[in-house]
């Protein structure tokens, strides 16, 4: 078989399956139990270290 | 030490662009090399000067890296303007072509302005833009401050002498004529080099982030910078003819080509001019309106969604073309698809506001923002729809596209960056607040009604002329030439310009409100050392 046949059998079964799976899964990863509380941390994190970085013997915030 | 290597590398680039300047075989290749002789030899003369010098202890710099940032905002305001002015001119060009002079023949007429307004106002204006903000964000959301030392300053410089290449060499006619790729090979490569550094710049600051999650603002501005990357790389493959000329000529060929382009051309509109100011939105419409982004788990999706629908959006440029009608057809479903998650994205935009209306009210800033994501909305939903093959084989190569394209860029992405710019400035300059509120609303107004003024003539003047063309008469003869076609919408390209000017006129309040700011503006009272305990 010729390149071109070869890569557009391979695009598309396992790398169109490859891709809607993962993009599938990231939706269902998003709506994970628990998930609303835990995004809340990120969404407000926007409004900490407006000034300055954070101290490096500060602990990493979560 | 390091001092002796640049030195070296700079002398040989002064000395290698000198030579190239003298074996130069096209005007634009020589006054680059001239350029790039200038610029090298001047770097040269500034690092001799420094080496060697007693080193003065400077404490090590813990603040964010904000010098970059402000360099940036300036450009982007400055850009701006030239990028404005150079559209305005142009659409008064297609309305009066007397105004493509016979003495600048050859320079400043429409072929060879037209690009020079297209990137001035995508890649100058909208580049430092997300250059600058990403710097600004991508420290704030990391509480770090940027990787890489003065690396940052080269992507700024770097980034800005790409564009003095490209606007001088559209003038002077070097030009692979692919659409907002036009830019020859060294100049390509060049920028290839600045975005790498941007890159490990960027990427720096999120690995060494103190925040353990990485705000999703940054995954757009991530996304923007790895996929241009990806896209410039692959469009511009091509071979020089000689290493002293600009000409260069292209690997692929024919239909490959044109999908390759319009590959690149889709992805440039989906990652840096919606990806890029996305990440804008999600950050500067949240701090604006003091609130957190209405959901968050919708902007994780919209990000998910968008990454991996608009990649395949391309093809719809090549509907009826030797394109297989598979291909088209692809490009057409995945614009549909794309409606959705654009949607979602701007109803998170705009739902940010909820509980916080009146700020539309008082704060024009935000009415910026707002009508920004509005027009965001409206052009994802005027896209897909005109990405139809039915409904392109009427709009295609009309004024519609062109229309379409603006409501687009002066709405979502120039509305966005003023807004940007207008929460910047204070910040960046330690003011309390900007010098006029009411110049702001004059720049809001100007600019709205300028840029429906421009839409509104583009639709009438694109619907007109696509039906105009397919107009066939009893017999099946078509009935208008080309040329009556363009007589007939002079009326719309004077509208279209008077909208320009409008909104030229809005950014040039900008400018003046923005230098009154860091001018006139009272300083912020200093906050005391106290950084409140979290």
């Amino acid at each position: 078989m010729d390149m071109y046949t070869i890569t557009r059998q391979f695009a598309d079964s396992w790398m169109l399956l490859f891709l809607f799976g993962f993009f599938v899964s990231a939706i269902v990863w998003v709506f994970r139990p628990g998930s609303t509380k835990e995004y809340r941390k990120p969404a407000e994190s926007i409004f900490r270290n407006e000034d300055r970085p954070a101290n490096d013997h500060e602990e990493a915030r979560t | 030490m390091i001092n002796y290597l640049k030195l070296a590398a700079l002398g040989v680039i002064t000395l290698f662009a000198a030579i190239a300047a003298n074996y130069a075989r096209d005007l634009a290749y020589m006054v680059h090399a001239i350029i790039i002789m200038v610029v090298a030899g001047g770097l040269f003369l500034w690092t001799l000067r420094n080496t060697d010098e007693p080193v003065k202890k400077v404490a090590v710099e813990t603040g964010y890296m904000d010098g970059v940032v402000r360099y940036g905002v300036v450009a982007t305001a400055f850009w701006g303007v030239v990028g404005f002015l150079a559209g305005t001119f142009i659409a008064f060009q297609l309305a009066f072509p007397a105004l493509n002079f016979e003495w600048a023949e050859g320079y400043a007429n429409f072929g060879r302005l037209r690009p020079l307004h297209t990137s001035a106002v995508i890649f100058a204006f909208g580049g430092n833009a997300l250059i600058a903000t990403s710097f600004y964000v991508v420290q704030r959301t990391s509480a770090a401050r940027l990787f890489g030392g003065n690396a940052a300053w080269f992507v700024f410089w770097g980034y800005n002498l790409f564009i003095v290449l490209a606007a001088t060499g559209y003038l002077l006619g070097a030009t692979q004529s692919k659409e907002y790729a036009e830019p020859e090979w060294y100049v390509d490569w060049w920028l290839t080099i600045v975005w790498v550094v941007y890159l490990v710049v960027f990427m720096g600051t999120i690995f060494k982030r103190k925040e353990k999650h990485i705000y999703v603002a940054n995954w757009f501005f991530l996304s923007f910078i790895v996929t241009v990357a990806m896209l410039h790389i692959v469009n511009n493959l091509s071979v020089p003819v000689s290493i002293w000329g600009s000409k260069s000529v292209q690997v692929f060929s024919g239909v490959q080509d044109a999908m390759t382009q319009w590959w690149y051309g889709h992805n440039a509109v989906g990652f840096f001019l919606t990806a890029g100011f996305l990440g804008m939105m999600y950050y500067f419409i949240p701090k604006q309106a003091e609130r957190p982004v209405y959901s968050y788990k919708l902007s994780i999706i919209h990000f998910w969604a968008l990454i991996f629908i608009y990649i395949w959006a391309g093809p719809h440029h090549l509907h009826y073309t030797a394109l297989p009608d598979w291909a088209s057809t692809l490009g057409m479903v995945f614009s549909i698809v794309l409606w959705m998650p654009s949607w979602g994205g701007m109803i998170n935009g705009l739902m940010t506001l909820s509980g916080a209306w009146d700020k539309l009210r008082t704060d024009p800033v935000i009415r910026m923002m707002v009508i920004s994501v509005g027009f965001y909305g409206m052009s994802t939903f005027e896209g897909p729809m005109m990405s139809i093959r039915a409904v392109n084989s009427l709009s295609h190569y009309t004024d519609w596209t062109i229309g379409h394209v603006h409501s687009g860029a002066l709405g979502w992405n120039g509305m966005i960056t003023f807004g940007a710019l207008y929460y910047l400035v204070p910040k960046l300059w330690n003011k309390e607040r900007l010098y006029s509120l009411s110049l702001v609303s004059w720049h809001f107004w100007l600019a709205t009604i300028g840029i429906i003024l421009y839409a509104a003539s583009m639709w009438v003047t694109g619907i007109m002329e696509g039906l105009m063309w397919r107009e066939v008469d009893a017999n099946g003869f078509l009935v208008n030439s080309f040329a009556d076609t363009v007589a007939a919408k002079f009326p719309m390209y004077v509208a279209r310009g008077l909208g320009g000017v409008m909104f030229l006129s809005g950014s040039i309040i900008m400018c003046y409100n923005l230098w009154m700011t860091v001018a006139k503006a009272p300083a912020k009272a200093e906050a005391s050392a106290a950084v409140p305990a979290e």
